[in-house]
């Protein structure tokens, strides 16, 4: 079993769902990045993912686009965000890391090369934003001949014939995208997305997490009580921003401990 | 050769093209997908789209014989096919006007754009103010300073033009932009995309909708000199105009294609547009797979051109496809060489090209003189400069 099975298999057992909070690397500097992560993990974060920066975040709204013009001031590549992971893990072999970006870094060092130096630094998932599964059939393969999980988004726009084909394919679990959106977008309505969520149930077997819009402990609760995991990125983004590189990881810790109580 | 079917049902043209978006379009695209195949079969569609190009755009546009600047050059004939006459002075309102009809057989209301130069921004203004639509146009902050008349033009049709701060702040940051409009109101709204490029079925239907400008020159150019040019030549950013001129051409044997992209300050230099004539690497952005500007860590590179139109990081990727089949050459020619063949034309032809136009124009100047008197170049001139006088003013250290 990889971490994100023994994860969620772990979660079940305690009748817990999944706090999964996003940052991206190299935000607000490529020093601080391990330093954060273990910040996350002390809040109570059960899989972190990582954002890989990048020069066109399309899908982003305006404070996770500042997160990766940050982090590319210090010119941080996928290469550097892999070596991120390998120092994580050289004192945490828990909790999962789920890289998510766009697919053209990936694509720049090629599917099977990066698979290979993703497992190798200690990475368990990966989640290309860009890369539906109609154009991802190679990154796929390379990423599961090294036990790495290809991770989906599941829209609200997804019809169920998609729906039904991602379910297929999907490993890890899959990342429902709440909202018709940006991330950061304030237009979450929980009670379409408990009904969303109700409606995958019937095709998809592996976890599901929602994203997109997730701003407090509030919003977490109501979410984790359909979803198996919750995603929260962009408010996390802004308590970075908030901080001073001193005072960063205590006040991420903090935030997320709040958001792990509601997924309790 | 095999006769060319390109794209396939997925949209890729060999190993480019695709359809590299987010989850949250797939549905959308598969809608705009069987839409246009739906109106691709009916008579009637093309039948109204036809009268638009006729009655609203002026066509048929002419071909040019260019004859005192082909003396002066001395070898082959230049003409030129005058795309710039077109209602709003330039090729973009064909694939605008293609695309609007589109968006009102699908129930849409509103449509917003992007745009570099200004150009594509006033023809989808032009036709939502044409079809009662909603438009809202995402235009780069840095572009909005050099291309003011546009801005300004947008307005007076009724569009609201936003201005986009992020990025290298150009045109690949409105597109970035409309995307994200786009995915938040997917329902409503129908994103009239520019350029050859972006996903599927986006660099198929414009295309089709451009293509006009070649069919047509197929008819003229016989009619003219009783054969088909030798060369066929257009200025490539995205690549609308150029791949309009010659998807025609593709399946003619003898006339050789040849797209002309911004070397910027030189290709030497790094500060140029030129992803196919620099060989850059291939690469994913805006939803397909093409040769693309980027560094070593996969991000996309900031690009110069003096033509805010031609100032984008990747290609259309039948272009690549193009390039990589033999099928069409692609060269650059530099800032300086856009410029002097700008002024050229405007003094011995009377004409006042693009900017963008003027790239292609430059590598006719060159290629000419090693062509015999009796060879013809056909050079698409995709849009007239009236919108260019303030940088070209600029440039020669006056304002206006």
């Amino acid at each position: 079993m990889n971490r994100i099975a023994a994860t969620f298999a772990r979660l079940k057992a305690a009748g817990e769902k999944a706090m999964i909070p996003f940052i991206t690397a190299g935000d607000p500097h490529p020093n601080l990045t391990v330093d954060l992560m273990h910040g996350l993990v002390d809040g109570g974060a059960d899989i972190i993912e990582l954002g890989i920066p990048f020069s066109d975040p399309m899908a982003d709204g305006p404070v996770i686009q500042r997160a990766s013009e940050r982090a590319l001031v210090h010119k941080v590549g996928l290469r550097d965000v892999l070596a991120m992971v390998k120092t994580f893990r050289q004192s945490n072999q828990t909790t999962p890391v789920v890289l998510m970006g766009y697919l053209n870094p990936v694509h720049v060092i090629g599917y099977p090369q990066f698979a290979r130096l993703a497992a190798d630094a200690g990475v368990d998932g990966v989640l290309t934003v860009d890369c539906p599964p109609e154009e991802a059939v190679e990154l796929s393969a390379a990423l599961e001949a090294v036990n790495l999980d290809p991770v989906f988004l599941i829209a609200p726009t997804t019809p169920e014939a998609r729906v039904r084909e991602i379910a297929r394919l999907a490993r890890g679990y899959v990342y429902y995208v709440s909202l018709k959106g940006v991330t950061g977008a304030g237009n979450l309505d929980i009670g379409d997305v408990a009904r969303k969520i109700a409606a995958l149930r019937q095709f998809i077997e592996v976890p599901i997490g929602v994203g997109f819009g997730i701003r407090d402990a509030e919003t977490t609760r109501a979410i984790a009580g359909t979803a198996d995991a919750v995603v929260v990125g962009s408010r996390l983004v802004q308590e970075i921003e908030s901080a001073t590189p001193e005072t960063a990881r205590e006040q991420l810790t903090r935030l997320v401990a709040t958001l792990k109580a509601a997924t309790r | 050769m095999s006769q060319y079917d390109f794209p396939d049902a997925r949209g890729h043209f060999g190993p480019f093209g695709g359809v590299y978006v987010a989850e949250t379009l797939m549905a959308a695209l598969d809608e705009l997908k069987a839409e246009y195949a739906r109106a691709k079969a009916d008579p009637a569609f093309w039948q109204e789209f036809n009268y638009e190009l006729k009655h609203f755009v002026g066509r048929p546009s002419p071909v040019y014989h260019a004859k005192r600047w082909s003396e002066l050059l001395g070898g082959a004939q230049v003409y030129l096919k005058r795309e710039d006459l077109n209602h709003t002075g330039a090729h973009k309102i064909n694939n605008a006007i293609g695309q609007a009809l589109l968006a009102r057989r699908m129930g849409k209301k509103r449509v917003i754009a992007e745009t570099g130069a200004g150009q594509h921004g006033v023809a989808t203004a032009t036709v939502a103010a044409r079809y009662g639509m909603e438009c809202v146009v995402y235009m780069g902050a840095e572009d909005i300073k050099r291309q003011a008349p546009n801005v300004f033009r947008m307005k007076l049709l009724g569009a609201t033009v936003v201005p986009v701060e992020s990025g290298s702040k150009t045109l690949k940051d409105a597109l970035n932009e409309a995307m994200r409009d786009w995915v938040t109101n997917i329902d409503s709204t129908f994103y009239i995309l520019g350029t050859a490029a972006g996903p599927h079925p986006y660099p198929m239907l414009v295309r089709d909708f451009v293509s006009v400008i070649g069919e047509e020159a197929k008819v003229q150019m016989p009619e003219m000199i009783g054969r088909q040019p030798d060369v066929v030549m257009a200025c490539v950013g995205g690549g609308s105009n150029a791949i309009g001129t010659f998807y025609p051409y593709i399946d003619v044997p003898g006339v050789r294609l040849l797209g002309v992209e911004p070397a910027g300050d030189g290709l030497e230099t790094g500060r140029h547009a030129a992803p196919l004539a620099s060989n850059a690497p291939v690469g994913v952005l805006h939803g397909s797979r093409s040769y693309l500007m980027q560094d070593e860590n996969g991000q996309i590179i900031e690009t110069h051109s003096i033509s805010a139109g031609l100032d984008y990081p990747g290609v259309g990727p039948e272009h690549s496809w193009l390039k990589d089949s033999g099928r069409a050459d692609y060269v650059a020619v530099t800032d300086a060489e856009a410029l002097a063949a700008f002024h050229d034309c405007c003094r011995l032809e009377g004409i006042i090209p693009a900017l963008e136009s003027s790239h292609a124009l430059a590598q006719a100047v060159k290629l000419a003189p090693t062509m015999a008197k009796d060879q013809a170049i056909l050079v698409t001139l995709s849009g007239r400069g009236d919108k260019d006088i303030n940088t070209v003013a600029g440039l020669m250290g006056l304002t206006l």
